[in-house]
């Protein structure tokens, strides 16, 4: 089945990419769509870093089965 | 200021990005339903991080949070309370003690836990009275999306209802619960990366929390409350007249730390479902606590930007006001305001999509409860029992799309009859006001009969109507705020404290008369009937976890500690 992680990871990194780079090119003087697409693309990375792990230790397991 | 938003491109493309990847996860899963299994209880196969995080977020709907952040303007940290007493001990409670019962006894809805426990016809009352609500509840939450969009874009009421319901009904037709529950986790992180900066920036241009209680603390004593009443949690609880919300230490403890959050989060087949669908009995059992941690913080997402809100709007140079409705704030308008006011193109995009997202998790949450119910505890048990699989499978997909239209119908009844609505509510209200203590009695105590319970219920229900009938909050100018009866014996200081009191009378008074007529009824279950399901006759269960941190006692230890620290820091 899907790892939710997998579609999460993606989308944040999509979403972070897109108000990261509208913030770069187009509330205190911060830029607030940058620093959030920034967020989203570590958060949406990490997700999909976890999920691709584990999608590699289950078919490691299935390979040793 | 101005209510209303002008959206460029990026903000609609980020909502184009979500409603696809919503609706993508929900095409994924359409090849895994292959039974009735499968739809309606997920497989029971969905590891417990994912239903502990979707316990959460299907309770994170629309009430949630622009409700709670209204209630933070309104009430300030009290507010809290709905989130620590009224929730923690709760969910620890189900955690520990009542999901062996739900998930051991192969219950695959609560209404069905309570035939195996009692009879057929306390299944009945739970399960009709329940089917209804959610729809109801549904059907509230669309409403308040189209709403919200009619009033912030100018989109039109209709078109809102259906996009909401168009998306909500596709992926839960394809995927069932399992993609009700995905993307549930998927909405819960989107809540939290929508509304962080707004928490952000609104404390940093405040002064920081300081510089907030500071406003807060003046503003308190001005209304002649006590300091900490919008800051601090327990300090002004000690009389009802110290403090916004108008409740006194007793009623809260009682009314909603104890009947009305165990009412909830016990017995609630909405969130109990996701618990059912974890994928051991150990994973069921952690789901509620791993729920709770992210539960506890929840308050710094909600209820802080409606306390920034007020601060705001009490300092003449903020630039910030709320909207006046009737002669007082709109508060409902807090979560929306404050995006526009701080949110610029792109994160407004991300802050708006998160609004929807909670929307969505809340109807999507009511359908596939009632699905279920509809299906198991009504249709397979009383209209067409020993069909095959695949005709209950068919039967469940048709009743989502039977309860997403129903749910378009209440949505517009809340248009046309906003009151008829108040008094649904109401009514549910009275119903699963006594549900806890029916529960308790059948899982603690083996002696419960069928007879005890049903009439043990009826009658708590009847105990929480009459009790209304007979009391008003103050101000009070209409009956569906109780004293509908004639005679107001007691009138209580808030609406709030009112609702705490009729918990507390519905809970004793079906706890009582089940007891009284357990006693006089004759037991026809047999103690091997009751195995599984009462705690004296069922093993004691032994977790599978490798090691004893794994464990749910110790993840309900470290739960409890936080929620404790978390009071004493904001005492």
């Amino acid at each position: 089945e899907i790892d939710i992680r997998l579609p999460i990871g993606f989308m944040f990194t999509l979403l972070g990419l897109l108000l990261f780079i509208f913030g770069l090119t187009t509330s205190l003087e911060i830029n607030v769509n940058l620093w959030s697409g920034l967020i989203m693309i570590v958060f949406g990375g990490l997700m999909l870093l976890f999920g691709l792990l584990a999608k590699r230790s289950k078919s490691k397991k299935h390979e040793i089965n | 200021m101005d209510t209303s938003f002008t959206l460029g491109w990026v903000d609609y493309t980020i909502m184009v990005v979500y409603f696809a990847f919503v609706l993508g996860i929900g095409y994924a899963l359409k090849r895994y339903m292959k039974s009735s299994a499968d739809f309606l209880t997920g497989g029971k196969s969905i590891p417990a991080w994912i239903t502990g995080l979707a316990f959460i977020s299907t309770n994170l709907g629309a009430l949630e949070v622009m409700g709670m952040a209204a209630s933070g303007a309104k009430y300030g940290m009290i507010t809290t309370h709905f989130y620590w007493i009224g929730a923690i001990p709760a969910m620890i409670f189900l955690g520990l003690f009542m999901m062996p019962f739900y998930y051991g006894s192969k219950a695959r809805s609560v209404p069905e836990y309570l035939k195996l426990r009692f009879d057929e016809k306390t299944r009945g009352f739970n399960a009709v009275s329940f089917a209804i609500m959610t729809i109801f509840a549904s059907g509230i939450s669309m409403y308040a999306l189209a709403m919200l969009m009619e009033t912030l874009l100018g989109w039109n009421f209709t078109i809102s209802i259906f996009i909401s319901a168009l998306i909500v009904l596709v992926y839960t037709y394809l995927g069932g619960l399992k993609s009700a529950i995905y993307n549930e986790v998927l909405q819960f992180f989107l809540i939290v990366i929508g509304f962080l900066p707004l928490v952000f920036l609104g404390l940093i241009s405040i002064g920081g929390w300081e510089g907030l209680t500071s406003q807060l603390t003046e503003l308190a004593t001005s209304q002649g409350y006590s300091p900490g009443a919008y800051t601090e949690t327990w300090s002004a609880v000690g009389h009802a007249s110290d403090n916004p919300m108008g409740v006194e230490w007793f009623g809260l403890v009682m009314g909603l730390g104890f009947v009305l959050s165990f009412g909830y989060w016990c017995t609630n087949f909405l969130v109990v479902q996701r618990a059912m669908a974890a994928g051991s009995m150990s994973a069921a059992r952690k789901t509620p606590l791993i729920g709770a941690l992210p539960k506890m913080f929840i308050p710094f997402l909600v209820i802080v930007p409606g306390m920034i809100a007020i601060a705001l709007t009490s300092d003449p140079n903020s630039g910030f006001a709320l909207p006046i409705k009737g002669n007082s704030y709109d508060y409902d308008k807090v979560i929306p305001m404050m995006l526009g006011y701080y949110f610029p193109t792109g994160v407004l995009g991300l802050g708006l999509t998160a609004l929807m997202a909670s929307f969505m998790s809340g109807m999507a949450g009511n359908v596939t409860a009632f699905n279920t119910v509809w299906t198991y505890d009504i249709y397979q048990s009383y209209i067409s029992p020993d069909r095959s699989d695949k005709h209950y499978l068919r039967v469940g997909q048709m009743a989502t799309v039977f309860g997403i239209l129903v749910s378009i119908g209440a949505a517009y009844m809340a248009r046309l009859f906003n009151n008829v609505m108040d008094f649904l509510q109401l009514i549910f209200a009275f119903i699963n006001a006594p549900l806890f203590a029916t529960f308790l009695l059948g899982m603690f105590w083996r002696r419960t009969t069928g007879n005890g319970a049903f009439f043990g219920l009826l009658s708590g229900t009847a105990a929480a109507a009459i009790h209304h009938g007979l009391t008003q909050p103050a101000g009070a100018t209409s009956l569906i705020k109780g004293g509908w009866l004639g005679t107001v014996v007691q009138t209580y200081p808030s609406e709030m404290a009112q609702n705490f009191w009729t918990g507390i009378f519905a809970f004793f008074t079906c706890f009582l008369l089940t007891v009284i007529i357990s006693l006089l009824t004759k037991q026809t279950k047999t103690k091997e009937d009751l195995t599984g399901l009462v705690y004296s006759l069922t093993p004691r269960i032994k977790d599978e976890s490798k090691h004893w941190y794994q464990r749910p006692q110790f993840l309900a230890i470290i739960v409890g500690i936080i929620a404790i620290v978390l009071s004493i820091i904001f005492w």
